[in-house]
């Protein structure tokens, strides 16, 4: 199949329209963070397709014409994608086509593999810190940017232990707080009201869809900048998926939340943006709502379609 | 009745058929396997016994408070599980952190390069090794140039390296068994490599860690080529100083420098004796022996089956 990837810059640049505000503008929206709420994160014009007007969002990382090897095996090509700020970004495509790959270079996973490589950059705003850049800390990156993998994989200790343990690697040893803060990650997990009575009891006797809410708040206790989730709920029955979509619903207001998805369904009703790739190469990348009801290629209608993949 | 259904019937004939005779292949192992189980567990036990009723005369107190001595009823182990106890005291003391730390940095740390395979090819091989050559290795390297004479610390310097490959590939073991997924969960916090081995890896493969030092122990508690090799003497009638005191700092490392003897080597003093009364005291020695690397293996088996409850992946 053709697979050409435009970058939206250029296309942005090639067709200049009037600037529509996106409804992440719109007041109220994460007001509760205000210490997010900085001029310095910059918004920039994207036109997403040939026919529809320009658009602005507010932009939490940049990725800039992103590749990644695997030795000499070349994973990821000339990505680039803006990841909207406190929005739902969901990275779609067929098993094998990099999206696992690209979600992992946000929290630089693949530095404890050998023989990796990363070319390009992800910039996050609002301080321009090139998350791939090769002076940057892999640890300093992992503590701002949160994950929850495929299959829950709480710590075999307690629960609190669990949620308080990211905590504790950054040094905070006050009983109180830390407990205060461990009620804050539950309850924003929606999990608080269910093991508020057995905090101490060990994480494994938790049902999978409650262990995977566990690993949400695990990672929500540390306030990350962003909250990668890589398939978070293919191991999961229907009832326990249909609360974790809920919940990254509502996460939406405090964190830019990354999801790798190969559910369509999924994606369609929890993103903002969706992002097809398929061979390492972005394919498309636009508003959920036009990829999902008028994708401007054939091959991402081909493969929401279930025409493949 | 049409082709396709006789086809169909002639052929559930033949599945029927099959499946009876494959199930038999299946009956005829379970006979075979328990069959060879059942007499090793009878070698055993047999061994067992015969050593508890040739040494039947021999179980008493006295026998456990009194000195080796030329009179076959009077003489006792007291010497012996002494000088056996904290020559495996040392042994673990050494090979332990030093098993530990080196299976970590080969799991965790090492590169995976030719030197590291290199590294790994060894360890295994040296688990192989004659324990003879150990004891030789021993006497040139501990007893002479580091002059630590016949004494606890060169027995048990010499059990350590003898045990420290077992140390080291059951540590690994357990160390490998701890999932990737909790690797990565704690990476992904932000947790440094020491952070995740010390938060995670290690307290989550401690029943393993645990299980490797005692087999390692076990064995090493019955070896005699190293010991004497290194020449601990045989037969021997005082104890080694005590570690405690009961002046200040209460506690003295002067028994490490203290000739010993150990069970095996009482054992083997004992049955080489022309004087048939000493064979009893042998078949006690080496009853009470067997007993003691049983009990280490039931403590092994019973750590393993508690971490096991407890952590399930």
């Amino acid at each position: 199949m053709q697979a050409t990837t435009e970058s939206p810059a250029n296309t942005a640049k090639a067709k200049p329209a009037q600037e529509i505000p996106l409804q992440n503008e719109a007041p109220g929206r994460g007001a509760h963070d205000s210490s997010r709420q900085q001029s310095a994160t910059p918004r920039i014009s994207i036109a997403i397709d040939d026919t529809r007007k320009v658009r602005t969002l507010n932009v939490k990382a940049a990725v800039d014409n992103l590749n990644f090897y695997y030795g000499q095996h070349r994973a990821l090509k000339n990505l680039t994608i803006p990841i909207a700020d406190r929005q739902v970004t969901a990275l779609i495509g067929p098993s094998g086509c990099g999206k696992s790959t690209f979600l992992r270079c946000f929290n630089r996973m693949h530095d404890l593999q050998p023989d990796t490589r990363y070319e390009g950059s992800i910039t996050l705003h609002p301080d321009n810190l090139n998350l791939v850049g090769p002076g940057v800390d892999p640890i300093e990156v992992r503590m701002r940017i949160g994950m929850v993998f495929q299959k829950p994989n709480p710590f075999p200790k307690s629960i609190f232990e669990n949620v308080a343990y990211g905590l504790r690697l950054r040094g905070m040893r006050n009983r109180a707080t830390l407990a205060e803060e461990v009620e804050k990650a539950l309850r924003g997990a929606a999990l608080w009201d269910e093991v508020k009575d057995r905090l101490p009891d060990s994480a494994l006797a938790l049902s999978g869809g409650q262990m995977q809410r566990l690993c949400i708040a695990r990672a929500l206790a540390t306030t990350p900048e962003i909250l990668l989730f890589d398939e978070p709920t293919s191991a999961l029955d229907p009832i326990a998926t249909a609360k974790i979509e809920e919940l990254i619903s509502t996460l939406r207001d405090q964190v830019t939340v990354l999801i790798v998805t190969h559910n369509m369904q999924q994606a369609a009703r929890v993103s903002d943006y969706t992002a097809f790739m398929y061979l390492g190469e972005l394919i498309e990348f636009d508003e959920a709502a036009k990829i999902f009801t008028n994708p401007g290629k054939k091959a991402t209608e081909d493969y929401i379609t279930g025409r493949y993949g | 009745m049409s082709a396709a259904t006789s086809a169909a019937y002639r052929n559930m004939e033949a599945m029927r058929a099959g499946l009876t005779r494959r199930k038999m292949m299946d009956q005829i192992f379970v006979i075979v396997g328990l069959i060879v189980m059942l007499s090793c567990l009878a070698i055993l036990a047999v061994l067992f016994i015969d050593l508890v009723r040739d040494s039947a005369p021999r179980f008493t107190a006295h026998f456990f408070t009194t000195f080796a001595s030329r009179n076959a009823e009077k003489a006792g182990i007291l010497a012996a599980w002494v000088g056996t106890s904290l020559v495996m005291l040392v042994t673990a003391v050494c090979a332990v952190p030093v098993g530990v730390a080196a299976a970590i940095y080969l799991e965790e740390y090492a590169p995976k390069n030719w030197f590291t395979a290199v590294i790994e090819i060894n360890v295994t091989n040296l688990a192989g090794v004659p324990s003879i050559v150990y004891g030789l290795l021993a006497l040139g390297l501990f007893v002479y140039k580091f002059s630590l004479g016949q004494s606890i610390a060169a027995a048990g310097l010499t059990l350590a390296l003898l045990i420290l490959p077992i140390v080291i590939v059951a540590t690994r073991e357990a160390i490998r068994a701890v999932p990737k997924a909790i690797r990565e969960a704690a990476y992904g916090l932000g947790a440094t490599r020491w952070e995740v081995t010390k938060d995670h890896v290690l307290p989550y493969s401690t029943g393993g860690v645990l299980t490797g030092m005692i087999l390692g122990l076990s064995r090493a508690i019955g070896e005699t080529a190293p010991i004497i090799t290194i020449g601990a003497l045989s037969f021997i009638a005082f104890l080694p100083q005590s570690p405690f005191r009961s002046e200040f700092p209460f506690i003295s490392f002067a028994w490490l420098k203290d000739p010993f003897t150990v069970m095996p080597i009482q054992m083997f003093n004992w049955v080489s004796r022309p004087d048939q009364a000493f064979q009893a005291n042998a078949a006690a020695a080496g009853a009470i022996l067997l007993a003691m690397t049983l009990l280490m293996n039931g403590i092994a088996i019973w750590i393993r089956y508690r971490f096991r409850k407890k952590i399930n992946w």
